[in-house]
């Protein structure tokens, strides 16, 4: 995906944090010397081209419920089955598969930690393989950004 | 209603409770802000606000931390970024807060937790999630952290996503 450095650099500037005012966008526009207008269209058109999935906020789950990233090791052959099956059930909002013997990896989300381990319970005896709980003990960095360098993107 | 406790800037702790307000507001823009001059009252017109009451409240959330930011969110994948590297590292307990913030330091970290070890099956304690556009960019960036790491670290291990199979934000239940 090739961007212009305008969108770049709203990219750049804004991935972090976006002013929390009356006028976001004419805030933004001021930092980076451009009418407000051409900032909305531009965010809207990278919305639109999926290269920003939203600009909105970015909430805290610890403190919105409870959520914990599971893992199961499903067998070669039943991983598509396993996959729907996790996708489906209640609470559900990340599944990756990755290259491991724990191939499945998902997000629980709940609104508090006892209907968090009901919901870990109950998919687990459906799927009927052990599920790796891990908790976060500490977050360290949970910024979900970092700096993009689109030279290596070009 | 759930609620959340944080500091306030006078170092005194603080309860913040979520009202039904609170829900809605979150409800309508866990998709995103409306992309308008003035969001709070485009919103506030779908939730029957004052738009003041809704930056107000959106506010709020965001000094309690129950929102951590507000931001234009890249999709990396879309980028480029086609590697998407969960780096796991078997570290040493007395160490781990230290080097763990070391590694979360680093800028090409996008996430860094630490996490339960449950032996024997699962021996990593230390998660840093790295992206690439090339598995080789992925590899250099794990060379990195081990470097930050250094004899505290035991072992370690690249799970490379192949697919992604479901991702939503937060969606509060309905």
């Amino acid at each position: 995906m090739r961007l212009d450095p305008t969108d770049q650099q709203l990219i750049n500037h804004f991935q972090r944090h976006l002013p929390v005012c009356e006028r976001p966008y004419l805030d933004i526009s001021r930092q980076l010397d451009m009418s407000e207008q051409e900032v909305i269209e531009r965010l809207q058109s990278l919305q639109s081209r999926n290269v920003i999935s939203r600009v909105g906020p970015v909430f805290e789950h610890s403190r919105a419920g409870a959520s914990l990233l599971a893992a199961v090791a499903a067998p070669h052959e039943q991983v598509d089955q396993v996959a729907a099956r996790i996708n489906r059930a209640p609470g559900v909002n990340h599944n990756y598969a990755r290259e491991h013997d724990y191939n499945l990896w998902f997000v629980m989300t709940a609104p508090d930690n006892e209907q968090l381990d009901e919901r870990l319970d109950t998919l687990e005896n459906h799927l009927k393989l052990p599920m790796l709980r891990l908790p976060m003990v500490e977050g360290y960095h949970i910024d979900l950004a970092f700096d993009i360098d689109w030279e290596a993107l070009t | 209603m759930s609620t959340s406790t944080s500091l306030s800037e006078t170092g005194a702790l603080t309860r913040f409770v979520m009202t039904d307000t609170d829900r809605k507001l979150i409800l309508a823009t866990q998709a995103g802000l409306p992309l308008v001059a003035n969001p709070w009252a485009e919103l506030g017109k779908q939730l029957q606000m004052d738009a003041d009451d809704v930056l107000a409240r959106f506010q709020a959330m965001q000094q309690a931390g129950v929102i951590r930011r507000v931001a234009a969110v890249p999709d990396h994948y879309r980028l480029g970024y086609r590697y998407n590297g969960m780096t796991v590292w078997d570290v040493h307990d007395d160490h781990i807060a230290e080097l763990g913030a070391a590694v979360g330091e680093l800028p090409f970290v996008s996430h860094c937790y630490r996490r339960p070890r449950h032996l024997p099956y699962w021996s990593f304690n230390l998660f840093a999630m790295v992206h690439g556009t090339t598995r080789e960019e992925v590899e250099s960036k794990a060379t990195q952290i081990r470097a930050v790491l250094g004899d505290a670290c035991r072992q370690h291990t690249i799970l490379y996503s192949s697919a992604i199979l479901k991702k939503t934000g937060l969606r509060l239940r309905k």
